[in-house]
C-alpha cells in the first residue's frame, strides 16, 4: 500500500514537473552593451535602464504621448508656489524580499539617491530640499526653488524606489543583486555574458505578468545580435542596424518595432575655449556657414538608408515642444560660401573634428566631412575612444564634438546642461545672458502652452548663434520574433515587460 | 635541476613586480578619466570628486600603485571599476571559457600543424611541403579579427550551422559548447598550428622557442574581457588580467624550458 | 672554418658579395614558395608607390548614389558604405600597411638591436635589468601593450607605427642578446679582442655581422605581424584616421555589412592576408637559407 501511494506521489511529482517544465516560459533579451552596476543610485548607463524597466518600478511612469501615469505612486500634487510636490503612494506593494512599501521606505530611496556619496542622481534631485513622510502612504518633496522637470525625474532612475533592508545591508554592493519593487527578480548576473531574472510572486501587478523569466543578453556586435535573432538565440534584441531594416522587413519571422528616440546627434561647436582661435568660435557667420553647407536628408539617406530623421532643433519635429516655425533649412552651398566671405577667413577653413569611435558615427563624419568641404571647409576626423572623448571635451581640445545625446523627457533635459552658462556639460562654453534667462524661466512655469512660448524666444537665440548644429534624431530599432505579442516600445527606448507574452 | 628551478622560480618576482609597474604607468598615462568614464552623461563636478577620493584616483600614482600592491599581497586584486564587482570573481568567471577555448586551439593546433610538419620534412621539396607550408602558414597571415568574421558570415550567418556568439559551458550541453566554442577556437588554433608546423620541422629552435607560447598567451587569454577594461579605464581589472596572465604565461615559459632541458639530456650539465 | 668566418666578417666591409650570402641567395630563390613571396611583395611595393597612377578613382571621394553597389565592370571590387571605390582604397591601404610594417620594424631594429648588443655583449648586471625589462615586456599581451601606447601617443597612423615599434622591440633585444651570446664566444671574436679592438668595434664589425642572417630572419616575420598589428589597431580606432584608407579600418567599417555588402570586408582581408603570407613565405625561406646545418 505505501508503495502505491509512493508511486502516485512519484508520478503525480514527475508529471508536475513535467508540466511546469513545459509551462516555463524564458524571455532572452539582447542589448547592445554590457551595463554597469544594476543600482539605480550608482547607475549610468541607457542600457541599465532596459534592465531596470523589468527589476526596478518607479514612482511614476510615461506612456507613449509622454504623459505623466501612475506606477508605484497614484498621483502627485505641485503646491501653489511650486516649491511643495506631495506624492500618494499605491497601498499594498512589496518590495522583492518582502518589506513594505510606504512613506518611510520611498523617503529613504530618494534620500539615498541624493545624499549617497558616488550616486549619480544628485543633479536630478539637486532642487529638493528634503522629503517628509505626511503619512504611511503618502510623501512630500520640499523644493528649493521651482522646478517643472522634477516629475520627469521620477519617471527614471530617480524615483526608483529599493528595500530599505537590502540597501543598508549591502551598501553600495547592492548593484550585485538589487532588490526593488519590480515584476521580475534578481537571479543572477556573468558580467558580459547574461543577467537572469524571474518572475515576482507579489508583484502589485501581477495579473499582467505572463512570462517566467527574463534573460538579458549583452552582444556587442550588432550583426552579431541579429544573428542570434534571427537563429533562434534571442527574442528581442535592441539597436539593430538602420543598414538592416530592410532584411528584418523581408523576414516572416521577425518583427519590427521602432519609436522616434527623445535625444538628438549634434555638432557642439566650441566657441568660448578653442585655443587656436579658429572661424568657428570667432564668427557666427562661420557656424552658420558650416549649417548651411550640410544636408541632413543626405546623411540620412546614406548612413541610415533614410530610415531616422533629420533635425534641427534639440527635440525632434514631431515632438510636441518643436518650434515650427524654424523648419530645417536645405543645403545651400551658395549661400555658405557667400558668409565665409563676409567673415573673411582664409580658406580652406581647417577644423579639428572630433569623434568619438563607432562605425556609425564615423560613417556620418565622413559625410559631413565631404559636404562642407564643397563650401570651404577643411574637416580634420579625429577619432577617439569613448573614455577620452569626455576630458578633452570639457579641456576645451576640440574645435567641433559630433556626439549624440539619449534624450530625456523634457525638453529642459535637452537644452539646459549644455547651454546654459556654466552648465557641467556645457563643453563649448557657450553663454549668453538671455538665452540663460528664457531657459532658467522654462524652469519656474509647469503650463506647457507657456513654457513652448518661452522656449520659442530661446530656440530663435541659439538657431542664429549655432552653439551647436544638431543633425538628426535616430528611431529607436528594435527587432522581435513572431513568437512575442504585445511589445510596443516608448520613446525613452526602454522595454516594459507588462503584458509581454510568448506564444 | 632545483637549483635551476629556485633561480627560475626567484626570477618571477621581480619580472611580475616590472610587469605590473609597466602596466601601471601605462594605464595611468593614458588620456581619459575612469571617474569621467564612470560619470558618464552625468556630469556633476562634486560626484565626480567624490568618486576620485573614494577610488584614490586623486592620489600620486606611487601611492595609488603602493595600495594595489598592498591589496594584492593579501589577495584583493580590487574591483571592476565600471560594475563594483571584484576582479578576482571577474577571473575566475571568464576561467572556464579560457581554459576550454585554450585547450581546443591547442588540439586544433596539434591536428594541423603535427602532420603538416611531418608532411613537409617527410616530402620535402615536393608540392606536399609547399601545400603544407602554405596550410599552416595560413594560420598566421590572416588577420585574427577578419578571419572571425569571415567564420561568423560563413558557418553563422550564411549556412546557420553554429551559434555566432554566447557560450554554453561544458558541463551544460557538451554539443552546444563545443559548437559555441569552436570557430573562436580554430582562429586561436590555426595561429599556433603554424609555429608548431616549424617546430616539427626546423632545428633553429633558439630562434622560436618561445613564439608558441607567447601567440598563445597575445592571442587569446581574456581577451575580451582586457580590451573593454583598457577602453573603459577600468584600471584594477587590466591590473589583475595582466598580472594572472603574465604568471602563467611565466610558468608556461618555465614549464617548456624544464620540459626541452627533460627531453634534451646534452643540457642537463 | 677559418676561411667562412673570415669571409663572414668581410661582408660588412666589401661592396661585393661573398660566397657565404651569395650562397645563402641561391639556395633561397631555389625555394618557390618564397620566391613567389618576393613577387607579391614586390608586387605590392608597386602598388604602393604608384598607387596616384594605377587607382582607378580617388580613394577618398564619396558618391551617394553608388552606395554598397557590389563589384561589376566600373568598380571591380565594388563601392563601400559611403559610395567610394573598393580598389582604389585597397590599393592606397597598401601604402599604410607595407609603410607601418617598415617603420615600426625600423624602429624596434634601431632600439632593439644595440641594447640586445650591450645586454649580451656586457652581461653582468646591465644584462640583468634589461633582461627584467625585456621579459616584462614580453609578458605583457603584445596588443595591449600596442593598444595601450597607440591610445597614450593619441589616434594616428604614425602613432600606431611607433607603438607597433616600441612592443616589437623586446623580441630584438631578445635575440641580439642570444646571438651575441653565442657569437662573442667564437674564436675569432678573441682573436679580435686580444688584438685590442675597443668593445664597441669588436661589437659593430665582427659580431653585427655574424648575427644578421637571424636578425634578417625575425625582421620579416616582425613586418608580418606589424603589418597585422596595424589593422588591428586601425580596425579598433587608433590608426589611420578616416577617410584616409588602411586595410584595419576598411574591415572595421564593414563589418555592419557583412550580410548586405560582403566584399567590403573580402578585398581588404585578403589583402593583409596576400601581404602577410608573403612576408612568412620569404622570412622562412630566409631561414632555411641561413640555417648552416641544413644541406
Amino acid at each position: 500500500m505505501k508503495i502505491l501511494r509512493l508511486a502516485v506521489a512519484a508520478a503525480a511529482l514527475l508529471l508536475s514537473l513535467g508540466a511546469g517544465a513545459n509551462a516555463q516560459t524564458t524571455l532572452r533579451i539582447g542589448l547592445a552593451e554590457d551595463p554597469d552596476i544594476l543600482d539605480p543610485t550608482l547607475a549610468r548607463t541607457y542600457v541599465g535602464r532596459i534592465v531596470f524597466s523589468a527589476v526596478c518600478d518607479k514612482l511614476f511612469d510615461i506612456d507613449d504621448k509622454l504623459n505623466i501615469v501612475p506606477q508605484l505612486a497614484l498621483s502627485y500634487e505641485t503646491s501653489a508656489d511650486g516649491k511643495a510636490m506631495t506624492i500618494k503612494l499605491r497601498p499594498g506593494v512589496k518590495f522583492q524580499d518582502g518589506e513594505p512599501l510606504d512613506a518611510e521606505a520611498a523617503k529613504f530611496s530618494i534620500e539615498r539617491h541624493m545624499t549617497m556619496q558616488a550616486s549619480f542622481r544628485k543633479s536630478e534631485l539637486s532642487s529638493v530640499d528634503h522629503v517628509e513622510v505626511v503619512d504611511p502612504l503618502t510623501i512630500k518633496l520640499v523644493l528649493k526653488t521651482p522646478y517643472s522637470p522634477l516629475i520627469a525625474q521620477l519617471t527614471d532612475r530617480a524615483g526608483m524606489m529599493v528595500s530599505p533592508k537590502a540597501a543598508k545591508e549591502e551598501g553600495d554592493k547592492f548593484g550585485q543583486h538589487p532588490v526593488c519593487a519590480g515584476p521580475y527578480k534578481f537571479v543572477e548576473r556573468v558580467p558580459q555574458d547574461r543577467m537572469v531574472f524571474e518572475k515576482f510572486a507579489d508583484y502589485w501587478n501581477k495579473d499582467n505578468v505572463f512570462i517566467d523569466k527574463i534573460v538579458f543578453l549583452p552582444i556587442v556586435d550588432a550583426t552579431v545580435r541579429l544573428a542570434n535573432l534571427k537563429s533562434g538565440g534571442l527574442d528581442l534584441a535592441e539597436r539593430v542596424l538602420a543598414t538592416d531594416l530592410k532584411d528584418i522587413r523581408a523576414d516572416p519571422r521577425l518583427v519590427l518595432s521602432t519609436v522616434p528616440e527623445l535625444g538628438y546627434l549634434g555638432l557642439t561647436i566650441n566657441i568660448a575655449n578653442d585655443k587656436t582661435k579658429g572661424g568657428l568660435s570667432q564668427s557666427v557667420k562661420v557656424r552658420q556657414a558650416l549649417d548651411l553647407s550640410i544636408d541632413r536628408e543626405a546623411i540620412n539617406q546614406v548612413v541610415f538608408n533614410g530610415e531616422f530623421t533629420p533635425g534641427n532643433q534639440w527635440v525632434s519635429p514631431t515632438h510636441p515642444y518643436y518650434q515650427k516655425a524654424f523648419p530645417i533649412q536645405p543645403r545651400n552651398v551658395e549661400k555658405a560660401k557667400a558668409l565665409l566671405k563676409e567673415a573673411g577667413v582664409a580658406l580652406p577653413v581647417t577644423v579639428d573634428y572630433m569623434v568619438t569611435k563607432g562605425a556609425e558615427n564615423e560613417a556620418v563624419a565622413q559625410v559631413v566631412q565631404s559636404m562642407a568641404a564643397e563650401a570651404g571647409f577643411d574637416l580634420k576626423i579625429r577619432v577617439i575612444e569613448f573614455a577620452t572623448s569626455f576630458k578633452q571635451a570639457q579641456a576645451g581640445e576640440f574645435q567641433v564634438f559630433q556626439i549624440n545625446w539619449s534624450g530625456r523627457i523634457d525638453p529642459d533635459g535637452n537644452s539646459y546642461v549644455f547651454m546654459h552658462s556654466k552648465a557641467p556639460q556645457n563643453d563649448g562654453g557657450y553663454s549668453n545672458p538671455e538665452a540663460d534667462k528664457l531657459m532658467d524661466d522654462g524652469r519656474l512655469v509647469s503650463d506647457p502652452a507657456q513654457r513652448k512660448a518661452i522656449y520659442e524666444k530661446l530656440t530663435k537665440i541659439l538657431l542664429e548663434e549655432e552653439p551647436i548644429i544638431y543633425l538628426y534624431h535616430r528611431k529607436l530599432l528594435f527587432a522581435h520574433t513572431t513568437r512575442l505579442e504585445g511589445f510596443k516600445p516608448l520613446p525613452d527606448g526602454l522595454v516594459r515587460v507588462i503584458g509581454l507574452k510568448l506564444k | 635541476m632545483l637549483s635551476f628551478l629556485t633561480k627560475r622560480l626567484a626570477q618571477l618576482v621581480p619580472t611580475l613586480f616590472f610587469v605590473s609597474i609597466l602596466i601601471f604607468s601605462l594605464q595611468h598615462l593614458l588620456p581619459g578619466d575612469p571617474a569621467l568614464v564612470m560619470a558618464g552623461e552625468e556630469r556633476d563636478p562634486a560626484v565626480i570628486e567624490k568618486i576620485r577620493q573614494q577610488y584614490r584616483l586623486d592620489r600620486p600614482i606611487p601611492v595609488q600603485y603602493f595600495y594595489w600592491v598592498k591589496g594584492v599581497v593579501s589577495g584583493d586584486f580590487g574591483e571592476s571599476l565600471r560594475i563594483k564587482v571584484p576582479v578576482l570573481e571577474l577571473i575566475e568567471q571568464k576561467l572556464p571559457v579560457t581554459i576550454q577555448l585554450g585547450s581546443m586551439a591547442i588540439v586544433i593546433a596539434f591536428l594541423i600543424g603535427i602532420p603538416a610538419g611531418i608532411v613537409s620534412a617527410v616530402k620535402k621539396g615536393t608540392a606536399w611541403d609547399y601545400g603544407a607550408n602554405l596550410f599552416a602558414l595560413w594560420g598566421i597571415s590572416t588577420p585574427n579579427f577578419w578571419l572571425g568574421i569571415m567564420l561568423i558570415f560563413l558557418f553563422s550567418i550564411k549556412l546557420g550551422w553554429l551559434p555566432a556568439s554566447g557560450y554554453v559551458p561544458l558541463s551544460e550541453n557538451w554539443r552546444a559548447s563545443l559548437a559555441s566554442t569552436i570557430m573562436p577556437a580554430f582562429v586561436l588554433g590555426n595561429a599556433i598550428a603554424a609555429i608548431l608546423m616549424r617546430h616539427t620541422r626546423s632545428a633553429m629552435l633558439q630562434v622560436l622557442e618561445s613564439d608558441y607560447v607567447r601567440t598563445a598567451r597575445a592571442k587569446g587569454l581574456f581577451c575580451k574581457l582586457i580590451v573593454d577594461a583598457v577602453f573603459n579605464r577600468d584600471y584594477a581589472v587590466v591590473q589583475g588580467v595582466v598580472l594572472v596572465t603574465a604568471t602563467v604565461y611565466i610558468m608556461l615559459n618555465l614549464i617548456a624550458d624544464i620540459a626541452y632541458i627533460l627531453v634534451n639530456p646534452r643540457l642537463r650539465a | 672554418m677559418t676561411d667562412a668566418t673570415l669571409g663572414a666578417i668581410q661582408i660588412a666591409t666589401d661592396d661585393e658579395l661573398e660566397s657565404p650570402a651569395r650562397r645563402a641567395l641561391r639556395r633561397l630563390f631555389r625555394r618557390k614558395g618564397a620566391v613567389v613571396g618576393l613577387v607579391v611583395i614586390a608586387v605590392f611595393i608597386l602598388l604602393a608607390l604608384f598607387a596616384p597612377v594605377i587607382a582607378p578613382y580617388d580613394p577618398v571621394a564619396t558618391s551617394w548614389s553608388l552606395v554598397r553597389k557590389p563589384p561589376s565592370a566600373l568598380h571591380w571590387f565594388g563601392t563601400d558604405d559611403l559610395g567610394r571605390d573598393i580598389l582604389s582604397r585597397v590599393i592606397y591601404g597598401a601604402r599604410a600597411s607595407l609603410m607601418a610594417g617598415a617603420i615600426s620594424v625600423g624602429i624596434a631594429l634601431g632600439i632593439g638591436v644595440p641594447f640586445g648588443l650591450l645586454s649580451g655583449y656586457r652581461g653582468g648586471f646591465i644584462d640583468a635589468l634589461i633582461s627584467r625589462i625585456t621579459d616584462a615586456m614580453l609578458a605583457c599581451p603584445f596588443l595591449i601593450l600596442a593598444i595601450a601606447l597607440a591610445a597614450f601617443l593619441g589616434p594616428s597612423l604614425g602613432n600606431a607605427m611607433i607603438a607597433i615599434g616600441i612592443t616589437t622591440t623586446p623580441i630584438f633585444v631578445r635575440l641580439t642578446r642570444g646571438q651575441t651570446m653565442s657569437v662573442k664566444v667564437e674564436d675569432y671574436v678573441e682573436a679580435a679582442r686580444a688584438m685590442g679592438n675597443p668593445r664597441w668595434r669588436i661589437a659593430l664589425f665582427h659580431i653585427l655581422p655574424n648575427i644578421m642572417p637571424a636578425l634578417l630572419v625575425q625582421a620579416t616575420l616582425s613586418i608580418a605581424a606589424a603589418i597585422i598589428a596595424e589593422a588591428a589597431l586601425s580596425f579598433l580606432g587608433l590608426g589611420q584616421q578616416p577617410p584616409a584608407p588602411s586595410w584595419g579600418s576598411m574591415l572595421n567599417a564593414a563589418q555592419r555589412f557583412l550580410s548586405n555588402a560582403p566584399w567590403m570586408a573580402l578585398w581588404p582581408g585578403l589583402g593583409i592576408f596576400l601581404v602577410v603570407l608573403s612576408f612568412n613565405l620569404v622570412g622562412d625561406g630566409l631561414r632555411d637559407a641561413l640555417d648552416p646545418r641544413a644541406r
